[in-house]
């Protein structure tokens, strides 16, 4: 069950890869990776109980602040150009 | 008892995979950004909710749970915080969000009644 | 320094650590203690513990407000899947100022949080007084043009915060 789950998972990720590949404004790229993101997250927590190694989710942890970071730093950086050097 | 649990989880689990699906689907047919953001919110709320509760159902009470706990609270704090970052930029990248048709110089099999994909 | 807020952050981080880490030796539990005290410390130096860093004393009538938040994010979810679904795609976006009476940015916050958690409206701008929101359907806006969400959202912030 952990299996099916893990699938449904992967398919709504390339599903997003398509929007994210496919664009048309930056603003739709970057929701379609922070969505990747979260569904990576789960992916990652998924695999721990698979693989019957609940250490995993330090790392699902780990990749859910990275990936809020990232947005957000993604998203300055097309905003303003930088990433906040110049005051 | 141990069969109810592990058939709610399994239903849990099942439910949360599918409404990834459907947040990704709706990723691909959604006409412009704001409408995909809401796209976006199934899968960073209630797709994540209920693969969460399947997981935690499958571990049991331990410190497995608390730390998939801990990503929900995580998630459920920094995903509108996101959602809402996002919104905001393309607001004011000069996206309207009244634009009821394709963003401009989209391509056209992406036509609301196309299944997309 | 030692106010009830710096305290309770304290106990936060270390409850965080000892709970992350679930390994009960006494060097990594002095050392967590050492790390949460610098952060604590850290974050004394750059004055953000007030009430938008660490809201305490929002916490149980948050208890209320809650689980209604949840039972609209299951209800909007619902609502959304069968939108995505439908296979003729019945929206109609509507985009629309909201307003909004809560007090405190924290209110405001969580105000603005709630709209965007629900899955089909989505808050765009947040002023003061008011929040220009996206909605995936005209019922979606007209229920928060209501204002049921604002009344809980100005309910939970009560009078004190």
């Amino acid at each position: 069950m952990m299996l099916l789950a893990c699938l449904l998972v992967v398919l709504g990720m390339a599903l997003t890869l398509i929007r994210a590949v496919r664009g048309p404004t930056v603003y739709d790229r970057i929701l379609a990776v922070n969505v990747y993101g979260t569904m990576t997250v789960m992916l990652i927590a998924l695999l721990g109980f698979l693989a019957g190694r609940p250490d995993f989710l330090d790392l699902a942890l780990v990749y859910a602040l990275l990936n809020f970071v990232g947005t957000l730093a993604a998203l300055k950086f097309f905003k303003h150009g930088h990433l906040g050097e110049e005051r | 008892m141990n069969l109810a649990i592990d058939i709610a989880s399994w239903l849990l689990l099942a439910a949360g995979g599918s409404l990834m699906v459907v947040s990704g689907l709706g990723l691909v047919r959604l006409p412009n950004v704001f409408a995909r953001l809401h796209a976006a919110g199934l899968a960073d709320t209630g797709g994540s909710a209920l693969l969460l509760l399947g997981m935690a159902l499958q571990a049991g009470w331990s410190l497995v749970t608390v730390k998939l706990v801990l990503i929900g609270i995580f998630l459920f704090f920094t995903a509108p915080t996101a959602g809402h970052a996002l919104a905001h930029a393309a607001l004011l990248g000069g996206i309207s969000p009244d634009d009821k048709g394709e963003s401009e110089d989209d391509d056209e099999d992406d036509s609301p009644d196309g299944r997309g994909g | 320094m030692f106010s009830p807020r710096t305290l309770s952050l304290f106990a936060v981080l270390y409850g965080t650590w000892l709970l992350l880490s679930g390994i009960w030796e006494p060097f990594l539990m002095i050392s967590g203690a050492v790390a949460c005290l610098l952060v604590v410390v850290i974050a004394h130096r750059m004055d953000v513990i007030d009430g938008e860093g660490h809201p305490i004393g929002l916490t149980w009538r948050a208890l209320l407000y809650y689980p209604w938040l949840f039972w609209q994010i299951v209800l909007s979810n619902i609502q959304v899947l069968r939108l995505v679904l439908h296979p003729r795609l019945p929206i109609s976006p509507v985009s629309g100022w909201v307003a909004a009476g809560q007090r405190s940015s924290v209110g405001l916050v969580t105000f603005a949080n709630s709209i965007t958690l629900t899955p089909g409206t989505m808050a765009l701008t947040v002023m003061e007084d008011r929040i220009h929101v996206h909605a995936l359907t005209q019922g979606g806006f007209d229920d928060l043009v209501a204002g049921e969400m604002n009344r809980r959202v100005c309910q939970m912030e009560g009078t004190g915060s």
